[in-house]
């Protein structure tokens, strides 16, 4: 098969790779670059589980293929936290309980920082209907919301909200 | 609601504390270790050929267009494992499965010939490139069909099977409950379909198996809930071959979600054990989605009748169940040995009535084997189903109200331990306490006017309760058992010189949280702040022997050996404290972290200063260090309990079912971290309403799958999943050393009946007293234009 040299910049460093063109974003991204925190939860474009950044926006990267990301911008989980600490965004999970497992939870917070962008104060429904392209199994979604809120609440320098379980 | 009162520090972080979870750090900064992030040199990637039928005779396998595949090294087919006696393997429940077939496939999506190659897309060409040639057959695909007399017999490889039945069980006694039938004022019955589903894990199951040639040494990662079992089970399959127990080290990395769906072995690991073990290179094995949805272990598809029997002003009397088990081609249920059913008799419910009788019958399909829970203590949410559907429909049958007849007939918190009429001694439970507390959280009363007001104006609202008792931490070895290994489990601390330590369990955390929760327990009975425990699951050659994590059994039994470990070493702490002190034992009192003389607390040695004087002033004649190990038998299974309530509306034109609201009140004794707690019950109550209203696998009369991909097998997102509702009475468990019970799956059990009959509650003044779940908009829209109360 013809290959195909393309340049990514992953996390602001540039790699380049020599690539069948059939070669999936997700793929190269795990195999040729070894950022495994992006997953694979499914064969459909269904679960979310590998959404990145490519060029600011959140798409899912098995169904890019890698050749289609030459020349652009890369983010993934590893590129979230900067020298000053934690993105908001991961704070948010683990204050909120946001995760149990963490399989989706790269691709759910990857999803969530375009959201923010677009929308920095977002309503609860506009964060369930923001992140239903992403599947999860093990929260039921009730605080990976409440993690959405408090990153965005973080990032727009409001106080932030409690994070002690309702339990009634 | 009970105040959670915590005995420890904040700094300690014992049992109460919201602690933040530790394993967080590497999940959200994408550091996690699951199966596919294993890369060895020299590694090998295999996929797999699978059947587009779901029976059928095999001609031929060829391999050599595959074999042309550039990268493709080798093609397996169940003859070259039939060499060496690989291509069949037992199950959990003492039945035999295909590795590879020889003659026949059973199922659509089976695995016939695995392809080696030396990358992913390489392996995938080699798969295409395999050409089977296959003589289908006429499948049986509907159970109630597999016992007529003109069925083909699927297994006739089974010496004397003359049919598809496979066994028979019986609980309670049949003669006394048939009596209270015959006599009873009221007998209400109802069929309902449980319908098969798939845990649908978002990581799918996978493995990379390196056999070392040099040293005979198989190293296996995998996504395994039981990776001890996992072990032994690889030596008794592969023994003959050499590979002893010794040289089988399984390690269960990082894991996505469990659910149940990776107790099994599937054929999978098996062949790359196979190929790992004759090429001598790491063999990676990685699922895709559809292979996962189509082919391993599905839950549930039970077919009940039940039957409640009782007196016409709504007090109980009597229940009859009768399943019907489709378990596919063979029975792979996840099930303690004994309990071909697992723990269906449990169905007896929360209520006081002395008699009942269930009977199951289990057949083989052409369909994938299974079952596994599905978060579910074995069978449980069927269980569940079933009584807290007929309770409904007896209420509607007496006319009263569905609260009110539960709380006329829950079994009364004085009246534990109980025993139920299939045999079980209940431990302890509220039931009332927790109901009211539902009640009034949703504001009940208010509801049920709201209702009839709605009613009059043609709107459709309804009100469900479920109010269910769960049967988690299995369990006592008297009755316990997985291929003959008792259902203890285990853990072992160690503390080093400075006071921080390191404790490992025989089970494995999928997401559940036990490297903080476990650390909280510790910390609880030895002061020593959870921060510094480091907790380890997951590697069969640290970890100290145990069944693994399902069934909500990690707290009922790791839990509770993480506290008889801690109290053996406060045991020794005492002795060492006593020397230090010049004081005798007596005279010492305990306070988390600390042991102090009676009268006189400046006198004190803390856990840290007793620890270091254990490597470096032991007492004379007392072992040196501070560790110990506790392998924990559980007495009794603990039985948590719950009280939901779900309301929703409908729309009369369409049938849209909108969940309003969800109150869900459990109670699983004393509380190790609420902030856990409260995210399990978040999680299963999503996972209990994706099979009320979203999940099911639907097979074809010829026994194709309509919905094997996440493109149609429905999986709640956030938007489907509302926005849930919790809160807690405690109860404790008395014979669990910190009081405890399991948690994980008592919202998956019990919310599906609560959104049931609220769905059927809504529209019950229109004639309907039953639908089988899951409730789509669709199929209620059929049921309302069948009584005519849509157009």
């Amino acid at each position: 098969m013809t290959m195909k040299k393309i340049t990514v910049k992953l996390n602001g460093a540039e790699h380049s790779a020599e690539v069948e063109p059939r070669l999936l974003l997700v793929h190269l991204i795990r195999e040729n670059l070894n950022a495994t925190g992006t997953h694979i939860g499914c064969d459909t474009s269904n679960c979310g589980a590998c959404t990145i950044l490519l060029n600011g926006k959140s798409v899912k990267s098995c169904t890019v293929l890698a050749v289609q990301a030459d020349g652009k911008e890369i983010t993934t989980v590893e590129g979230l936290a900067t020298a000053e600490g934690l993105h908001p965004l991961q704070e948010g999970f683990k204050e909120n309980h946001g995760l149990h497992c963490g399989f989706c939870t790269p691709g759910m917070m990857l999803r969530a920082v375009e959201l923010l962008e677009n929308n920095p104060n977002p309503t609860e429904e506009e964060i369930r209907w923001g992140i239903s392209g992403n599947l999860c199994r093990c929260t039921g979604y009730n605080n990976i919301v409440k993690a959405i809120q408090y990153a965005g609440a973080k990032i727009r320098g409001d106080e932030l909200p409690s994070t002690e379980p309702e339990f009634v | 609601m009970t105040k959670i009162r915590c005995k420890t520090s904040k700094e300690i972080g014992g049992m109460g504390h919201s602690m933040k979870r530790k394993e967080d750090a590497r999940f959200i900064q994408g550091k996690g270790n699951y199966v596919d992030d294993v890369k060895l040199p020299g590694m090998l990637y295999m996929d797999i050929v699978r059947s587009p039928y779901a029976y059928a005779k095999i001609k031929n396998i060829n391999s050599e267009e595959a074999l042309k595949v550039p990268g493709v090294v080798a093609v397996v087919t169940g003859r070259d494992l039939e060499k060496y006696n690989l291509h069949w393997m037992p199950t959990l429940m003492s039945d035999t499965q295909m590795v590879l077939p020889t003659d026949t496939v059973m199922y659509q999506a089976q695995e016939v010939a695995a392809v080696i190659a030396t990358s992913r897309y390489a392996a995938r060409d080699g798969k295409e490139a395999v050409m089977v040639d296959y003589e289908p057959m006429k499948p049986v695909i509907d159970a109630h069909k597999s016992l007529d007399a003109d069925a083909p017999i699927l297994r006739p490889d089974k010496e004397g099977k003359t049919d598809n039945h496979i066994w028979h069980w019986e609980a309670g006694d049949k003669e006394a409950t048939d009596k209270v039938f015959n006599e009873a004022d009221v007998v209400v019955k109802q069929d309902m379909y449980i319908p098969r589903i798939h845990v649908a894990s978002i990581e799918t199951c996978g493995c990379v198996a390196n056999y070392n040639k040099v040293d005979n040494h198989l190293t296996m990662y995998m996504t395994t809930q039981a990776p001890h079992a996992i072990r032994t089970v690889i030596a008794l399959v592969a023994g003959h071959v050499g590979l002893t127990e010794e040289k089988i080290r399984v390690i269960s990395p990082d894991i996505g979600g469990g659910f149940g769906g990776k107790v099994p072995v599937y054929p999978g690991y098996v062949i790359a054990i196979a190929v790992s073990f004759l090429t001598g290179a790491p063999i990676k094995w990685i699922e895709d989605r559809t292979e996962n949805l189509q082919a391993d272990s599905f839950a549930r598809d039970y077919h009940i009748n039940v039957e409640m029997a009782g007196t016409k002003d709504g007090k109980i009397q009597a229940t009859r169940f009768k399943v019907l088990a489709d378990h596919g081609y063979t029975d792979a249920s996840a099930n303690p040995s004994k309990f071909p059913t697992g723990l269906f008799s449990i169905g007896t419910g929360s209520y006081d009535y002395n008699n009942a009788f269930m009977e199951a019958d289990a057949v083989y399909t052409n369909k994938p084997p299974g079952g596994v829970a599905y978060r579910c203590s074995f069978r449980v949410t069927e269980a569940v189903h079933a009584i807290e559907r007929i309770t409904d429909r007896f209420a509607m049958e007496v006319g009263k109200d569905p609260a009110q007849l539960r709380m006329e007939n829950f079994i009364k918190k004085e009246d534990f331990p109980w025993k139920s009429p299939t045999g079980w001694e209940y431990d302890s439970g509220d039931y009332h306490a927790g109901l009211k507390l539902a009640m009034d959280t949703v504001g009940y009363d208010d509801l049920r006017k709201e209702q009839l007001e709605k009613r009059a104006k043609g709107e459709w609202m309804g009100i469900g309760i479920s109010t269910f008792t769960e049967i988690v931490g299995a369990g006592p070895s008297k009755d316990f058992d997985i291929l003959g290994i008792k259902m203890f489990d285990s853990a072992e601390i160690r503390v080093h010189p400075t006071g921080k330590a390191i404790a490992r369990f025989g089970t494995k955390s999928q997401g559940q949280g036990h490297e903080t929760t476990y650390a909280q327990i510790v910390a609880e009975e030895l002061g020593i702040p959870a921060e510094h425990i480091q907790v380890e699951e997951g590697d069969t050659d640290t970890a100290p022997y145990g069944l693994g994590t399902y069934a909500s059994r990690s707290t009922p039994t790791a839990g509770a050996a993480a506290a008889m470990a801690a109290r053996k070493l406060r045991e020794k702490a005492k002795k060492i404290a006593a020397y230090l002190l010049e004081v005798s034992e007596e005279d010492l009192e305990w306070e988390p972290g600390k042991f102090f003389v009676k009268g006189a607390p400046e006198k004190v040695k803390t856990i840290q200063e007793i620890v270091f004087a254990s490597y470096t002033n032991h007492p004379p004649g007392m072992e040196a260090g501070f560790e110990a190990t506790h392998y924990y038998d559980p007495p009794n299974l603990t039985f948590p309990s719950g009280a939901y309530i779900c309301v929703v509306d409908i729309d009369p034109e369409t049938a849209d079912i909108k969940v309003r609201r969800f109150v869900a009140i459990d109670d699983c004794g004393h509380i190790i971290n609420p902030m856990i707690v409260q995210g399990q019950v978040h999680g299963g109550l999503t996972q209990g309403i994706a099979p009320a209203m979203y999940e099911e696998l639907i097979y074809d009369e010829d026994g194709n799958i309509l919905n094997g991909t996440l493109m149609d097998y429905l999986v709640p997102t956030a938007v489907e999943s509302p926005n849930w509702e919790t809160g807690h009475t405690i109860t404790p468990s008395p014979h669990h050393p910190i009081g405890a019970k399991g948690v994980g799956e008592s919202p998956t059990v019990g919310a599906p009946p609560a959104i049931a009959n609220a769905i059927v509650d809504a529209v019950s003044h229109l004639g309907i007293k039953h639908l089988d779940i899951p409730i789509t908009p669709f199929k209620l829209f059929k049921k309302l234009k069948e009584v005519g109360a849509i157009s």
